[in-house]
């Protein structure tokens, strides 16, 4: 533990004292030297203050810590009616607080379930920024962003969508029980409360201590309950725009019964200065068991320098690195990267289209950088990477995404051909994995590597006997690879993209036909992808989703899922699928 | 192939109109500030060009701000009305109106934006080369939907979207005539003026049953040479949330091709620049 500033704070019992938000009184625990930036941090439901402890006596050690009993729970006062408990009361308490502990500078906020829900109302407030520096969420959306979540989903069901939706829809069964009379507040009397140690030791794997739950758990459980009843129905109905410039974290909980992570997805778009974080914990075992962990993930995020202007170029922070980046899902990819604030290397054949992504890229107000490489060439391979370790550093992802299309079957395909296909799709990506892998693993702080294989990885088809084989090789060398760097903390996700609209159409070859024939191929194949018509920045958000949750195997469109699907149902199937005559 | 229709002075009104129209566009453009809503802004455009001296709109005024402008989000084509969305500092917009004068027509757009955006920057700048590359093709009388093709290639290499998809019909641009249709003036359908629909759609039968076609778009309809008349040509690019576009009449002679007016405020601002460069 660092600069533990003095004896007398931080190992201290919390002082305690009270402030008055709109007439009611609110029980305020302070902790640590005032005179250091200030965490304030929400629980949620039905917990009251001490379920940050663990997190607050961590903490306490460099940072000025505040906890509160939210409106209804602790010691603080009881509202009289539902209407009392609604969101915007619920952030000006928030408000009060920081006003009352820190008058001249923002604080820091973190939040846990319900709390965190009250912090998003503050946080999205507008001005927030000049009173919020930080905001760290776990486990409690923005009810507005769910609402428009949810609309979305509803608007566009395709199947994952709407496996997204039952499943949250089966982890929120308590809210719908929650808004009928009598049932769930005579639960808590009736013994819920005195259970309540047992549900978290054997569904939430906390362990029992002393002073947990707290002894008015009965009572603010049946006041919390108004939080739902205020708040869910009107909140999701008819969901607002709440957006922040507050820079935001949010700590995903893998195993959380009651926040699935998807709900997160597109969060960037109400939050643009958004980190995300994972924690291998539960929803309440994050703060009583892990309290260390989740304490050390906010002291790295309060240290940062939030005041720089995201419009700067920065040349900290993370770097990835897309081969084939002058055009299709590589350039995608770049972009997509940038605009979540990574800095981007880019390779290709084509230097100038290199460079364009380049300029593109840092639009996103990141450094960029392009180089002309072809990847079938192994020691320019090794020059690169050796070349981005000098100027930018180690990458902490690679995407080996350079790729040419070829069409022809077995015997039609001569060995030329064979050969040019294989170096690029298939020798692009050992060199790739091979020279930046072997960065990584000495830099030995992990990182991720994904390899952009197709769907003819697992989708024969005679027509396609060079390329195919190429992806099929591709996407073994991935698995084996995956196996290999697992202890280095390298994750490899191969994706499969299927049938998006790039120019590989355009650049296909195809064997035994004349450059006219050639010519009209290549137009009447890009025609078909274009009238597929799925972009290449769809493709960019998976590879970037797979970085993040660390998912082996990826397939994007729907055919390249439903031909994963058919293969294992039934192999034979495909077999004979693949004598179609499909090119 | 008909005979090029118009003589001089009827170029000459068509010239006239045109700067009229961008006229007005830039004195709404020099009034705009954060705060003022879609529906402001065209009702200030058209008040701007009844001053003028207009009569009838080919098409009702319009105003895109923000993601709108490059039309991120549009399922149905009521979302082409000036909404309520509000101008903030920062972001881009488009202003686009179609006056008839005496049956001469504009249809013009101007792409603008209030305040700081890179993003805008590159778009206006990089414009320039769709405005060369389109005459460049129909010079060389390339097939309309072949001209389509290289202005979607161009937009591949410069990384950008094709936002004239968006439109109906996905039309980069549609042939201006005289307007002599006798319907009620100042009156629209759907946005259209009724004179405008009348002449529209005898032009799309008549050139149908000559196996072209008034809009330019880039599917079998528009596959023959450009047909000699004035063309209004309108290539929307857009990248993320920031559209751009410019609007303004193509003379398809029976020989040649020519941007009726280069003194327009686009051709200004890339001149600007490539003096300051």
């Amino acid at each position: 533990m660092t600069g533990r500033s003095n004896g007398t704070h931080g190992t201290d019992a919390p002082r305690r004292r009270t402030v008055d938000s709109g007439g009611l009184a609110l029980a305020v625990y302070e902790q640590g030297d005032p005179a250091r930036p200030t965490v304030l941090l929400v629980h949620g439901y039905p917990d009251d203050h001490s379920v940050w402890d663990d997190v607050a006596a961590d903490l306490a050690a460099d940072h000025h810590v505040v906890r509160y009993d939210t409106r209804g729970s602790g010691a603080s006062g009881v509202p009289a009616t539902r209407e009392d408990y609604r969101l915007e009361l619920l952030g000006q308490d928030l408000y009060a607080v920081a006003d009352a502990v820190s008058p001249d500078r923002p604080v820091h906020v973190v939040a846990h379930d319900w709390g965190s829900v009250q912090a998003w109302e503050a946080v999205t407030a507008p001005g927030s920024y000049r009173r919020i520096a930080s905001y760290t969420t776990m486990s409690g959306p923005c009810l507005d962003h769910m609402g428009h979540w949810i609309r979305h989903r509803l608007r566009r069901p395709t199947p994952r969508h709407l496996a997204q939706l039952l499943r949250q829809g089966a982890h929120s069964w308590y809210i719908a029980l929650f808004q009928l009379p009598v049932l769930a507040p005579a639960a808590w009397k009736l013994g819920l409360a005195r259970l309540w140690p047992r549900v978290l030791r054997d569904l939430e794997a906390v362990r029992p201590r002393p002073g947990h739950p707290q002894a008015t758990l009965a009572r603010d459980a049946v006041h919390g309950i108004e939080l739902y009843r205020a708040n869910m129905r009107p909140r999701v109905r008819a969901p607002r725009e709440r957006h922040t410039e507050v820079p935001v974290q949010l700590i995903t909980l893998q195993r959380d019964h009651y926040v699935a992570d998807f709900l997160s997805e597109g969060l960037e778009r109400w939050a643009p200065r958004l980190t995300r974080r994972t924690l291998d914990a539960t929803h309440w075992s994050a703060l009583l068991e892990k309290g260390t962990t989740v304490a050390a993930m906010v002291r790295e995020f309060t240290a940062r320098d939030h005041g720089a202007v995201r419009r700067e170029p920065s040349a900290a922070g993370e770097l990835a690195v897309v081969t084939g980046g002058g055009s299709g899902i590589g350039r995608a990819t770049a972009l997509a990267f940038a605009d979540r604030g990574t800095r981007v290397v880019v390779c290709d054949r084509d230097l100038p289209a290199a460079q364009r992504t380049a300029e593109l890229c840092e639009l996103s107000g990141v450094k960029a950088a392009a180089y002309r490489v072809d990847v079938s060439d192994g020691a320019a391979v090794d020059a690169f990477a050796q070349q981005v370790a000098a100027d930018h550093g180690v990458p902490d992802v690679v995407v080996n995404n350079a790729g040419i299309g070829h069409s022809g079957t077995f015997l039609q395909t001569t060995e030329e051909e064979w050969r040019r296909v294989l170096d690029v799709n298939l020798w692009g990506v050992i060199h790739g994995c091979r020279a930046f892998g072997q960065l990584m693993v000495e830099r030995g702080t992990g990182g991720h590597i994904v390899n952009l294989a197709s769907a003819a990885a697992y989708l024969p088809a005679k027509q396609l006997a060079a390329y195919a084989t190429s992806k099929s090789a591709v996407f073994m060398l991935s698995d084996c690879l995956r196996a290999e760097l697992a202890p280095h903390r390298i994750g490899v996700s191969t994706i499969c993209p299927g049938i998006v609209h790039t120019n590989i159409t355009r650049t296909t070859t195809f064997s035994g036909l004349d450059e006219a024939a050639l010519a009209a191929k290549q137009a009447k194949v890009s025609k078909l992808y274009a009238r597929r018509g799925f972009p290449p920045e769809k493709v960019a958000a998976e590879i970037l989703r797979a970085v993040r949750t660390r998912k082996p195997v990826v397939p994007v469109t729907f055919e390249a899922k439903a031909a994963r699907l058919l293969g294992r149902l039934s192999p034979a199937l495909l077999r004979k699928a693949a004598r179609i005559n499909a090119g | 192939m008909p005979r090029f229709p118009y003589d001089e002075r009827d170029l000459a009104k068509f010239r006239e109109v045109q700067q009229l129209a961008y006229h007005c566009a830039e004195q709404v453009a020099a009034w705009i500030e954060p705060g003022v809503t879609e529906r402001q802004a065209t009702a200030e455009l058209r008040r701007c060009l009844v001053r003028a001296g207009v009569q009838d709109f080919f098409h009702v005024p319009f105003a895109w701000f923000g993601d709108r402008t490059a039309f991120r989000h549009f399922h149905t084509p009521l979302q082409f009305f000036a909404g309520s969305r509000v101008l903030a500092e920062g972001m881009p917009y488009v202003l686009d109106c179609a006056p008839v004068v005496d049956g001469y027509t504009a249809d013009i757009g101007y792409g603008g934006k209030v305040g700081d955006n890179p993003v805008w920057d590159l778009l206006a700048k990089d414009l320039r080369t769709y405005r060369d590359l389109i005459l460049r093709e129909v010079r060389a009388r390339k097939p309309l939907a072949e001209v389509y093709a290289a202005v979607d290639a161009q937009l591949a290499v410069h990384g950008y979207d094709n936002r004239h998809q968006v439109y109906p019909g996905r039309v980069i641009g549609h042939q201006v005539t005289r307007n002599t249709a006798r319907g009620p003036a100042g009156v629209n359908l759907f946005g259209f003026g009724v004179r405008t629909l009348q002449t529209l759609g005898r032009e799309l039968v008549k050139e149908r049953l000559e196996g072209r076609s008034p809009l330019w778009a880039g599917g079998r309809a528009s596959r023959h040479a450009p047909t000699p008349g004035l063309w209004a040509v309108e290539p929307h690019i857009g990248f993320r949330d920031v559209g751009i576009k410019f609007e303004e009449l193509l003379v398809v002679t029976d020989e040649d091709a020519y941007w009726l007016d280069d003194d327009l405020p686009h051709v200004r601002r890339w001149d600007l620049q490539e003096a300051t460069a």
